[in-house]
């Protein structure tokens, strides 16, 4: 009987083809966007939590101001770097960061980009990996010498298809370095940022030939590195003390510094993408319910337009029941077709958007499930009104009907 | 003659609305109509004969009184039982042919053996059957749209008869179409009426097409004003 019905559903469909393509149109473009939402969204959670997990472990940072964004407050001193390390129990590694943007040039090429100055423990605290040449050490941080490790965007870029220009050198606004190693691709950050994008130079070059700025407080960043297994939280505690302490804050004072744990920033980054995530999912969620609503709009034009039809079909012998299942079928194999055809054109656009948007794209079985059980139960909801009103008919009028 | 005869009606009254906007469609009306007859029903508009019709074909039910199908009491079922009735007993036939659009044939003969439940191969038998006996074997394929009136009605016959019914039910069968066409669409219901055994109950406003019956009833005011059965009818039964 369901068979049946399902046979009588498929010939009105192929009767109809305009109308019911228009009427799949909604929970196509429904399921489509609902599961690319969702699949972009997971994609990007993801792709945070591997950046935090190149980010390195256990690892903090303090950065001057109450914000990480903060602006025109006292930096950091490099004997910060030193009593950190000295009188912070639980810490294995320290390093200054010094940052500025410069336009790096070799030969012809230009590329503006980020210069990070800072001491040789920074490559381990930040976990990176050569590709090729090595990194500085702490002779030529003491020497300030004329060396730099860069990253593999700009090596493309200045150097292009030159895989390995080791001993080359780069032009830095006023000073000249050569080029000594070249750190393996980290690919983007946790803000969509290209970590691959930079150039690291020792601290003490940066401060005499490139910021001009010698004086104390002069430092952007510190980089911390815990002991394994040592709680990160204790780490942070004592460091707020201390820098307080150190920028002689009394006690009621609020602190004009920060101290970030990676794995705080790493939840921040995840939660908030994942509240991205259902943000537009729920958006997406309801142009799925308009699309529903789409075809119980078509469906109930149609019961009307129909109405001959069905006086017919009672005529035939059909029962009340038969017509609503005949127009619940249809709906349901409507929203059905449409959630198959959505969930295709979702695989093409995540495809297609992932590398733009810089999310990666993990094809997930549940979210597609989801979106199809779900297409499916929007045709059984907005299938039911018309088809009950289709199987009401009283077969005379329905037969008189014009 | 069987024991209990194909239809009888005791009394039956069909009222629109109600009280003083009451309309008395049917004012009590008291038949028999025995299987295998061909009986025409007419009447002038509004006389009652298209609510006889509905009656009779179990598509409405009665203010009072009572209608016996085979012995079946039709007024005591549910809607669902009547649609039974008519998937398993009865065929219609109508003015306007109401076919299904867009759909050829083949699919509009089998639409009720899909009621049914039968299986395709089934389905396709019988439909194919049903077309070739009233003449339209080669035109299986052809929608509504490409066939003329008379074969639209054939094809609409073959719907009606493809589940083999007791009882044909025809709403003026021939009012859509030119006399030769009628006179063919008129032997084909005297033919099934003679070689099958179908009851053949038709509503026509034309002596000319009511003349193919052996028996009329002519409906005045919601009565039976006249019954005339030809002595043929009275000599075969």
């Amino acid at each position: 009987m369901i068979f049946n019905a399902f046979i009588i559903a498929l010939r009105e469909i192929r009767r109809n083809v305009t109308r019911s393509f228009l009427t799949v149109v909604g929970i196509v473009i429904g399921v489509a966007a609902v599961v690319t939402m969702v699949t972009l969204g997971q994609g990007a959670t993801d792709a945070v939590r591997a950046q935090i997990a190149n980010m390195g472990s256990n690892l903090l940072i303090i950065r001057p101001g109450q914000n990480w964004w903060s602006k025109g407050v006292t930096l950091l001193k490099i004997s910060d770097v030193e009593k950190v390390k000295e009188q912070v129990t639980g810490i294995r590694l320290t390093a200054p960061l010094i940052e500025t943007n410069v336009a790096a040039m070799a030969g012809q090429r230009v590329r503006f980009t980020s210069i990070q100055g800072t001491t040789p423990d920074y490559f381990e605290i930040s976990n990176w990996q050569l590709s090729s040449g090595r990194f500085f050490n702490e002779l030529e941080v003491t020497q300030g010498a004329g060396v730099a490790v860069i990253g593999e965007t700009v090596r493309k870029e200045l150097f292009g298809r030159m895989e390995n220009p080791i001993g080359k050198k780069i032009r830095l606004d006023k000073m000249a370095v050569e080029v000594i190693g070249i750190t393996k691709a980290k690919g983007q950050g946790g803000f969509g940022d290209d970590l691959d994008d930079n150039i690291i130079i020792p601290y003490t070059s940066m401060q005499r030939r490139l910021t001009g700025k010698t004086s104390e407080n002069s430092i952007n960043q510190i980089m911390i590195s815990g002991e394994n297994g040592y709680p990160t939280a204790r780490i942070l505690a004592d460091a707020v003390l201390l820098m307080r302490e150190r920028r002689g804050l009394s006690g009621n004072e609020e602190n004009d510094f920060s101290v970030f744990d990676s794995l705080q920033i790493a939840e921040t980054l995840t939660a908030t993408t994942r509240i991205l995530t259902s943000l537009l999912g729920a958006v997406a969620g309801v142009s799925l319910l308009v699309g529903g609503i789409g075809i119980m709009n078509i469906m109930l034009v149609s019961v009307t337009e129909r109405t001959r039809e069905i006086g017919i079909r009672m005529a035939i012998g059909a029962r009340a029941r038969d017509v609503l299942l005949q127009f619940l079928v249809e709906a349901i194999t409507l929203s059905c077709v449409g959630g198959i055809i959505g969930i295709v054109f979702a695989y093409g656009l995540c495809d297609f958007l992932s590398t733009r948007v810089g999310a990666p794209f993990v094809f997930d079985a549940k979210v597609n499930a989801m979106a199809f059980i779900f297409s499916a139960g929007i045709g059984v909801l907005f299938g039911f009104m018309p088809a009950r009103r289709a199987a009401q008919l009283d077969p005379i009028d329905a037969l008189r009907h014009e | 003659m069987s024991a209990s005869p194909l239809i009888k009606l005791k009394n039956l009254t069909k009222i629109y609305g109600m009280g003083e906007a009451a309309f008395h469609a049917l004012r009590g009306i008291d038949l028999t109509i025995q299987a295998g007859e061909f009986v025409a029903i007419m009447g002038p508009s509004g006389s009652g004969k298209s609510t006889l019709m509905n009656l009779l074909g179990c598509l409405d039910k009665a203010s009072s009184g009572q209608y016996w199908f085979k012995g079946i009491d039709i007024e005591s079922l549910s809607q669902d039982q009547r649609s039974l009735i008519r998937r398993h007993a009865l065929g219609f036939i109508f003015q306007g042919f109401n076919l299904l659009a867009r759909t050829s044939a083949l699919e509009n003969v089998e639409l009720p053996l899909l009621y049914r439940g039968y299986s395709a191969k089934r389905r396709h038998q019988l439909a194919r059957d049903a077309l070739a006996s009233v003449g339209l074997q080669d035109k299986e394929r052809n929608s509504p749209a490409e066939l003329s009136g008379g074969q639209q009605q054939r094809v609409a016959i073959a719907r009606a008869i493809v589940s083999e019914p007791d009882t044909l039910f025809a709403d003026e069968p021939t009012g859509n179409l030119d006399s030769r066409t009628t006179a063919e669409i008129m032997d084909l219901l005297k033919q099934l009426n003679r070689e099958r055994g179908i009851t053949i109950i038709m509503v026509t406003h034309e002596d000319e097409v009511a003349s193919h019956a052996r028996r009329t009833l002519y409906v005045k005011d919601g009565l039976i004003d006249r019954d005339t059965s030809t002595a043929e009818v009275l000599t075969t039964k």
